[in-house]
């Protein structure tokens, strides 16, 4: 029997339980989706480097809901220190009230789960869910079938929110063999910001499959910082999509930082459908072991006058295997699009590799697009300037591998989370000193 | 030589010349002064055939000819020459290559012989000297990684290999150090002959001590404010533009 | 050599006639008796004939590749001839015996067989159809043990050759046009160096496609020995005709150790008309593999053809071994190129680089499509990429799909990437000069091409720079 067959019958026995009334006709069109497609092979041009074969083989059936055990100590070891930012938290996939905390929200914005939503803006539900993200993508179709909860994010015009929302994903214990697939919608009306931390962590290990979907409107002189942080448990399957649209004058900054994991997939797409712009997608992975880290962005330039950048590094230790695909489509009508794509890898050990395609599509002739790759190992001369200066071997390594990371963390906008994920890293890249 | 009557021009839907006469004799050099915005640089590119402006109303009289029906280069093959505020750089293409195939056109439209590489070695060799430029300059590619002061100096190469009747000179001066100004004014001074014409167009009165102007006249909001003799650009040194321009509001 | 590519700008597709010659040619259609046909008529040995016929197997049993960024109508395999060749030519004759009409065909591509005539210093392989009419100074190159003859007769004279390399590089099973090739293949070139000979001529084969319907299917085998070294320069042309024309070559390349073998095409099949119909589609197979400290190069000039589908590769085989692929692709019209390399890092210290010049105009869309691929062993591979395209005009298209997959952490790569537009800046630039519009985007495209141009043989430099002002006519609005 077939995996997606599987989640026929899993899909199934929901209809009948408690997500009865939750947009059942999206949900089936979903599933029928799903099993039209079936999960992606390596024979799928964009599936080429990573095998989901492991997901694919196996079936993972929604989380049970259990006894909560999370405390507020395990959720506050993944807030940044930040104990004034918006936090909503989800165990396992299901919202945890006791665990979230508002400060106080502008009265204009909306920030609500799913089940609020239905009750508080099912138009905006009707009118938005599922129509960004691509559903002839199996694992968003997926997503769809078997959304049980997720935030909705409603920015009225004009509505400026300074203080970041924090949307905690935590796995534990239950997870395992489980599988989670939580969803974000964010609507930012004409001129209105916010800035938005989405963070998967696990609490213990277990081998639990994570499929998260997030579709975000970026309206006319909107601006988005969206952060993605994915620490998932080491044994653990993660999927992710963001999907963006941009109408004119508006900005979407992305950052996506990931060290979890042993298999993950993150796509970052957005589409740039009215003028003048701005779009910056950049991203930090670090893998060791056997991880497998895939990052797929897709700018999709359909309006004149806007402009692109991207930034994306990667560390790879041990047996790891990166891949980085970055695709830059620049429609016909795109004229003065100004994009710039970097992307560089940094192979530590004998095992490890990366796979990276960057491509550019160009269809309108008034353009200036490039972009850059790099793989290799830490720079001789560096590692032997540093020598030279006293410091140790292993120690310069350490020293060049943080900077080389810290470099691109220098792109994140929000001071605490970056001070936060530089310290994350240098605990992991310099050993303490003797 | 030159009869500009009139002369109004747009970019987009702005209006940037806004009625401009003037004339220019075999032998004169003019100079056009004016603050940043005035239109200097529109009108020398719109004399040299620039395809961004849209020229509305006016006329320009070439040697008896519509100027404004001939096309950028045959205004160039016709003897107008433009030496760039902005000289453009064309990556591997060699300076020799460019300047030969700028001086055949020239010299077909002239009804006068190519002339093979060997035989433009000679030309060159000669109008180096002019500029104070070496060979290894015309292996390079055409302004690519030139600093500053080589982009203008070759300018003043090219006008010296292409002999124009008319050479513009649009800010030609700005961003050069006394030395590169010297070397470009001395180049300038040492291509003119009783049939041929210059319009330099600056900024700066500075220029104006080495190439010495016969004309001066002061363009400003898209019009000739005042013109004059070779005084008059000391006496903008002095005062500064907005004394005419309030003369010049008061009287509107 | 100075003439202005402002005189050729204005020229149409100058190749285009057909030499009127009584042909014989075999009945249309593909099937195992096809391969026995040609087979037989080139009197080949038995092993040959059977690898044929497991090529011919294989292939029957593959599909054509859909992934290249391409899209034409399918192909009939059955609809087209697989051999044809003037009654005139027969195996093994001298220069001296060659049809006079052939000869002038010859002379009017600028392609003179006469030694006398001939610019000293280059061999030349005719090939017209599928056999190859005629090669030039061979006498010269047999003093130094060279081996330069058609493919038909190296298999008779040399086989020991032919039959240790043949396959060696592109196996009959490497992908659908490769095994087509194998099974029906007709003439080509082969070159054998011997050891430490540095080749004394510039060796050169020129293709013409002539008969109506009839697909090309050349095989070209170079072999340089151990620190030999050779540069070869293959040219192609074909009549305009109306309906598409298919061309699926192989071109196998060895360099032993030390050796170095410099690959060189002009190629300016029929493109097709202003509308996008007719012209030849061009399916080639071209790699090679490079043995110890050999370094194998490839120059590419691509500006005919309807579709062009073509990576010519290396395989970096032995430590040190260098590859180079420098590539200008033009497409213009309704052309449409899908081309790039693979370099396959095998050994130790083995170094790659690529120069990819992509320039399209009208309504063409061109791909660079290229793999670089550093393996598990291949301790200190290096790599560098650049890939630049040009638009001229905004109903063309330009894609770039860079594959870089590295499994050795002492490899250093580097790929950078642009596209953009050509400068209006630049055009009026070069107009204030006196320079007209076309010779301006001449100038400005050869000079965006330079650093390939630069890698050709000097006569060939021009001719290439000549056909890029053919090639872009018309394209300015």
């Amino acid at each position: 029997m077939t995996a997606h067959s599987n989640y026929r019958e899993l899909f199934e026995a929901a209809s009948h339980g408690a997500n009865r009334d939750f947009l059942p006709k999206l949900k089936i069109a979903a599933i029928e989706q799903f099993e039209a497609v079936g999960f992606p092979t390596t024979r799928d041009e964009d599936w080429h480097f990573t095998s989901v074969s492991p997901i694919a083989e196996r079936t993972f059936r929604p989380v049970k809901p259990a006894t909560l055990t999370v405390t507020a100590e395990d959720v506050a070891r993944f807030t940044y220190g930040q104990a004034d930012w918006h936090l909503l938290v989800f165990v396992n996939g299901r919202y945890e009230p006791t665990l979230s905390r508002f400060a106080e929200l502008d009265v204009d914005a909306q920030v609500m789960t799913f089940s609020e939503a239905l009750k508080e803006a099912p138009e905006l539900l009707a009118e938005r869910l599922g129509t960004l993200a691509p559903s002839q993508h199996a694992f968003t179709a997926l997503n769809t079938a078997f959304m049980a909860d997720g935030v909705v994010i409603r920015m009225p015009a004009g509505v400026v929110l300074d203080t970041p929302i924090h949307i905690l994903y935590l796995a534990d214990a239950h997870a395992t063999g489980a599988s989670q697939h939580p969803r974000t919608l964010i609507v930012a009306e004409r001129q209105s910001q916010c800035t938005l931390v989405e963070t998967f962590a696990a609490l213990g290990g277990g081998a639990y499959f994570t499929n998260h979907v997030a579709e975000v409107v970026v309206g006319t002189g909107a601006r988005v910082d969206h952060y993605k942080v994915q620490r998932e448990s080491g044994d653990a399957f993660h999927v992710g999509t963001t999907q963006a649209t941009q109408d004119r004058d508006s900005i979407y900054h992305s950052f996506s930082f990931a060290t979890g994991a042993q298999l993950s997939r993150t796509n970052v797409y957005s589409r740039l459908l009215g003028e003048n712009c701005e779009v910056r997608l950049n991203g930090l992975y670090a893998l060791e072991e056997a991880q497998h880290g895939d990052h797929q962005t897709f700018v999709e330039h359909i309006a004149p006058s806007c402009s692109s950048r991207e930034v994306y590094k990667g560390i790879l230790d041990g047996t790891s295997h990166g891949v980085f695909n970055g695709k830059v489509f620049v429609h016909p009508e795109a004229q003065k699009t100004d994009g710039k794509q970097t992307n560089k890898a940094l192979l530590l050990s004998d095992g490890s590799r990366v796979d990276t395609k960057p491509q550019l599509e160009i269809f309108a002739d008034d353009v200036k697009c490039t972009h850059g790759a790099t793989v290799g190992r830490l720079d001789d001369m560096a590692l032997f300037y540093l020598k030279s200066r006293g410091i140790g071997g292993d120690r310069a390594k350490a020293l060049l591998t943080y900077a080389f990371a810290a470099e691109v963390l220098e792109l994140i906008e929000l001071e605490p989370l970056k001070v936060a994920l530089e310290a994350l890293l240098f605990e992991r890249f310099i050993p303490p000193e003797a | 030589m030159l009869k500009i009557e009139n002369l109004t021009a747009n970019v987009g839907d702005k209006q940037i010349l806004k009625g401009i006469s003037l004339t220019v004799n075999p032998g004169e050099v003019h100079a056009i002064m004016g603050p940043n915005g005035s239109g200097k640089s529109t009108l020398a590119q719109v004399i040299a055939g620039h395809p961004g402006y849209e020229v509305t109303g006016g006329s320009v009289t070439y040697d008896g000819q519509d100027l404004l029906e001939m096309d950028a280069e045959v205004r160039a093959q016709a003897g107008i020459f433009l030496a760039f505020q902005y000289p453009v750089e064309i990556p591997g293409v060699s300076n020799a290559y460019f300047l030969r195939a700028a001086y055949n056109e020239v010299r077909k439209a002239r009804g006068e012989e190519e002339v093979d590489p060997m035989e433009f070695l000679d030309v060159m060799t000669e109008k180096l000297k002019i500029v104070e430029m070496t060979e290894e300059m015309l292996q390079r590619s055409v302004n690519a990684g030139f600093s500053g002061g080589e982009k203008k100096r070759n300018e003043i190469l090219q006008m010296a290999v292409l002999a124009p009747k008319l050479a513009i000179l649009d800010e030609t001066d700005s961003g050069l150090d006394i030395d590169a100004l010297r070397i470009v004014a001395e180049g300038v001074n040492k291509l003119k002959r009783p049939d041929n014409a210059t319009i330099v167009v600056t900024h700066y009165q500075r220029l104006l001590n080495y190439i010495v102007p016969d004309y001066v006249h002061v363009l400003a909001q898209g019009r000739i404010l005042r013109s004059g003799g070779k005084e008059l650009a000391l006496e903008l040194e002095e005062r500064g533009y907005d004394w005419l321009l309030e003369t010049a509001g008061a009287s509107a | 050599m100075s003439s202005s590519i402002e005189s050729l700008v204005n020229k149409e597709y100058q190749y285009g006639f057909v030499t009127d010659v009584e042909s014989d040619a075999i009945p249309r259609g593909l099937t195992e008796e096809t391969v026995r046909l040609i087979s037989a008529k080139k009197r080949e040995p038995q092993w040959l004939l059977d690898w044929r016929l497991k090529a011919f197997k294989r292939w029957q049993a593959m599909t054509e590749p859909r992934w290249p960024n391409v899209k034409y109508t399918a192909i009939d395999y059955q609809a087209q001839t697989y051999y044809s060749a003037p009654r005139s030519v027969k195996p093994l004759q001298s220069l001296d015996e060659v049809d006079p009409e052939l000869l002038k065909t010859y002379e009017k591509l600028g392609i003179s067989l006469n030694e006398q005539k001939r610019l000293s210093g280059v061999a030349v392989d005719a090939i017209f159809d599928s056999v190859s009419v005629g090669t030039t100074m061979k006498e010269e190159l047999k003093k130094h043990g060279v081996i330069f003859c058609s493919f038909g007769e190296a298999v008779l004279e040399h086989p020991e050759l032919v039959q240790k390399y043949l396959g060696s590089v592109v196996p009959y099973s490497d992908n659908f046009f490769a095994a087509l090739n194998s099974a029906v293949f007709s003439d080509g070139s082969f070159v054998y160096i011997p050891k430490g000979v540095k080749c004394p001529l510039e060796l050169s084969t020129y293709f013409r496609i002539n008969a109506a319907d009839t697909g090309q299917f050349e095989r070209t085998l170079i072999v340089a020995d151990e620190g030999a070294s050779v540069s070869y320069l293959e040219g192609c042309t074909a009549p305009k005709r109306s309906t598409n024309q298919l061309h699926a070559a192989v071109v196998e390349i060895v360099a032993l150790d030390h050796a170095t073998v410099k690959y060189s095409t002009v190629q300016n099949w029929y493109a097709g008309d202003k509308d996008g119909v007719g012209g030849i589609y061009n399916f080639v197979t071209k790699r090679g593999k490079a043995f110890t400290h050999s370094k194998i190069s490839w120059t590419q000039v691509e500006t005919g053809s309807a579709i062009t589908w073509k990576y010519p590769s290396v395989i970096l085989q032995g430590d040190h071994s260098t590859g180079e692929f420098y590539s200008v692709a033009v497409v213009n019209n309704h052309q449409q190129a899908d081309t790039g390399t693979k370099m396959i890092h095998v050994g130790k210290h083995t170094k790659s680089t690529i120069i990819s010049k992509g320039i399209s105009a009208g309504h063409g869309q061109n791909s660079y499509r290229g793999q670089v691929k550093v393996l598990p062993k291949a301790t200190g591979a290096r790599n560098y990429t650049q890939c630049d395209s040009m638009l001229i005009g905004n109903q063309c298209g330009a894609h770039t799909f860079p594959y870089i997959e590295v499994a050795n952490n002492s490899a250093t790569l580097e790929h950078e990437a642009s596209t953009s537009k050509i400068g209006e800046d630049q055009i009026f630039y070069c107009k204030a000069r006196g320079l007209n519009a076309e010779h301006a985007i001449s100038l400005i495209v050869a000079g965006f091409c330079k650093e390939v141009f630069k890698e050709l043989p000097m006569e060939f430099a021009l001719e290439a720079q000549q056909l890029l002002g053919i090639s872009l006519e018309g394209s300015v609005g």
